[in-house]
């Protein structure tokens, strides 16, 4: 354990990461927000899941800091009288979830969709046109698409419960092709290599020589996307909902809290939708930059001497 | 002593979208148990497209149109791609040219040869570690031990070179095609290369089909020589003779190109003319447009490899 911790400590990766200030503020950003959603149930103040614990009198009451405001609701509430920091938090929680399970789904898809291809010419052609297919339809426009007709099938209430679930399905279909050219482009420069033609005079088998070796060769690109793409499956989940196609009201994520807010913003209410906004924004905004300095690390290329 | 490998009238063709160009023209060559071959010629004259159709992995569109290849009494030209790779690796092993690509760089030593020992063999990973060792130690790379987890870049050229014939070493083949296995790495390495291959094919009486371009190497280490041109054999004996007294006019040219034959401060001496590509190979002797000694019959029949003077079998009109 001692000479793993070591091993890690001393390694190129976190002394570049240490000398970029950029990298390691995001880093520490991030973790707090991933930390603080994930440990909603613990610390959040009120639990806006409970409708026993929401009072309606309480709608719309001001950040802390303003004059109506009171301590007990440290943001504010929103229009239903939830506690806005807590729902907050239990929403970032949804929209990281949503996020990551979306991305897992598309890598999945992606990576064995763009080894097979890159790997066997016959499957080529056909697996790429279908991408391609898939790519010329718009995320949002399937997402609608299948959106409506799962809520037409389930019924409005029971939407509820399989909303989550369905916006990974949704987000991580429509974007796999991106996950599949980038590892086909690099499978097609790996296979011509020596070392995949030495792996098969040593008698490996087909299956072997994709996963064991050029697979693992192919997987810094797919890092890079990898971050890039969970931002942007946070986004397109935003997006959906701010539609009204994404979380239901009554387990909001990130996206619906910003249109819950957005019908009372003219009142006055500017706090229901600006400050999930923020979150939103400083959220994807971590993100992208960590992938920003994982592109360049893993690119020598960019080294600035 | 007994036969390891027999080719027969091998042809070896190229499918291209117009024509079907012949880049193995009926070459027959055999190997005995334990002994080394050297395979000779210039850049493009086949002598890798003849290595990799012995273990069958011709790069497409090439193909093995007719012929025999007999390893051990069976014909294995005619092997599935899966039925192959029990021999491929196992009692057949390649060494390439450059260590520097044929080890995955994102694998430790250790997985790459165990993964080599668990293809062909059932046994404990423990008992793998244990083969593994061995091999290294046979090829002196000092504390294998420690050397298992390391990856390919952090060895040098010439100890990549040795791993890599540690691996073609770990199943305890019959045969080892070395596909000018000294080209990439620097001369001091290259004799300590060809050492090692010499000293290992002794103790475990390995046979040896050295393909290179280099003649100083081949006469270092080989038995017997087949000199390539264009595709086929144009000169085949021992290697003693054929270095010595070279018969066939291609091979006279390649060993008085050596810049050791020509005097200091003289122009190298060079054959005139380059080898004709596959799609223009002359009718007739292929090495009638650049031969000294080239006659009417030369540009109309190819000449038969036939045994001359000294056992020496040589394809040219004339050879007496």
């Amino acid at each position: 354990m001692v000479t793993t911790w070591n091993r890690i400590k001393n390694s190129d990766f976190i002394y570049h990461f240490l000398r970029d200030p950029v990298a390691c503020v995001s880093f520490m950003i991030l973790l707090v927000l991933v930390v603080s959603s994930f440990a909603a149930p613990i610390i959040a103040p009120h639990d806006p899941y409970n409708p026993a614990t929401i009072d309606i009198m309480d709608s719309e009451l001001p950040p802390a800091w303003n004059a109506e405001g009171t301590a007990k609701f440290l943001l504010g509430t929103d229009d239903m009288g939830r506690d806005l920091l807590s729902t907050m938090l239990y929403g970032m929680r949804i929209s990281i979830i949503i996020g990551l399970g979306a991305v897992a789904l598309q890598a999945f898809l992606g990576i064995v969709i763009g080894l097979l291809s890159g790997y066997i010419k016959r499957l080529d052609t056909i697996l790429m046109r279908i991408a391609d297919v898939q790519l010329s339809f718009s995320t949002y426009m399937i997402a609608i698409f299948i959106g409506a007709i799962f809520q037409m099938m389930f019924g409005v209430a029971n939407y509820e419960q399989i909303a989550a679930p369905l916006l990974i399905l949704i987000i991580g279909l429509a974007e796999w092709p991106q996950y599949a050219r980038t590892v086909r482009a690099s499978v097609l420069a790996e296979k011509k290599k020596e070392y995949v033609e030495a792996a098969r005079v040593i008698g490996l088998s087909n299956i072997r020589i994709m996963w064991r070796h050029i697979l693992p060769n192919t997987l810094s690109p797919v890092l890079v996307i990898s971050t890039v793409q969970v931002a942007n499956a946070i986004m397109s989940e935003a997006a959906l909902s701010f539609l009204g196609l994404g979380m239901p009201m009554t387990k909001p994520s990130l996206g619906s809290l910003i249109t819950a807010g957005f019908e009372y913003i003219f009142s006055g209410s500017w706090w229901i939708t600006i400050l999930p906004g923020i979150l939103l924004v400083l959220l994807i905004l971590v993100i992208n930059l960590l992938g920003d300095w994982v592109r360049d690390y893993l690119n020598p290329k960019l080294y600035k001497g | 002593m007994s036969e390891l490998l027999k080719i027969k009238n091998l042809n070896v063709d190229f499918a291209l979208r117009e024509r079907t160009l012949r880049a193995i023209n009926d070459v027959s060559i055999s190997i005995d148990k334990g002994e080394r071959l050297g395979v000779v010629g210039e850049s493009g004259a086949g002598k890798s497209v003849l290595g990799f159709s012995i273990i069958n992995l011709i790069s497409k569109p090439g193909y093995i149109d007719s012929g025999q290849i007999v390893f051990k009494g069976e014909d294995i030209s005619k092997y599935s791609y899966d039925r192959m790779r029990t021999i491929r690796g196992n009692q057949i092993s390649m060494i390439f040219q450059d260590p520097m690509m044929t080890l995955n760089p994102v694998l430790s030593i250790g997985e790459q040869m165990r993964e080599t020992v668990f293809a062909h063999m059932n046994v404990s990973k423990a008992k793998a570690n244990e083969i593994c060792v061995e091999k290294l130690k046979k090829v002196y790379i000092p504390s294998p031990e420690k050397r298992l987890n390391q990856y390919p870049h952090e060895f040098s050229g010439g100890m990549r070179q040795r791993i890599v014939i540690a691996i073609s070493l770990l199943t305890n083949p019959d045969l080892i095609i070395a596909d000018e296995p000294t080209t990439a790495l620097d001369v001091t390495i290259q004799a300590e290369i060809m050492d090692l291959l010499l000293e290992l094919c002794k103790t475990d009486n390995m046979g040896l089909m050295l393909i290179t371009h280099d003649l100083s190497v081949v006469s270092q280490v080989t038995q017997r020589i087949a000199v390539m041109y264009a595709g086929t054999i144009v000169e085949l004996g021992d290697t003693a003779t054929v270095a010595h007294k070279p018969q066939h006019p291609y091979t006279v040219g390649l060993l008085g190109a050596l810049p050791q034959r020509a005097g200091s401060e003289k122009r190298l001496n060079q054959i005139p003319g380059v080898m004709p590509g596959l799609a223009k190979i002359p009718a007739g002797c292929p090495f009638s447009d650049r031969c000294s000694l080239v006659g009417d019959i030369c540009r109309e029949k190819r000449p038969q490899l036939l045994e001359k003077t000294n056992g020496i079998r040589v394809a040219c009109h004339f050879v007496e």
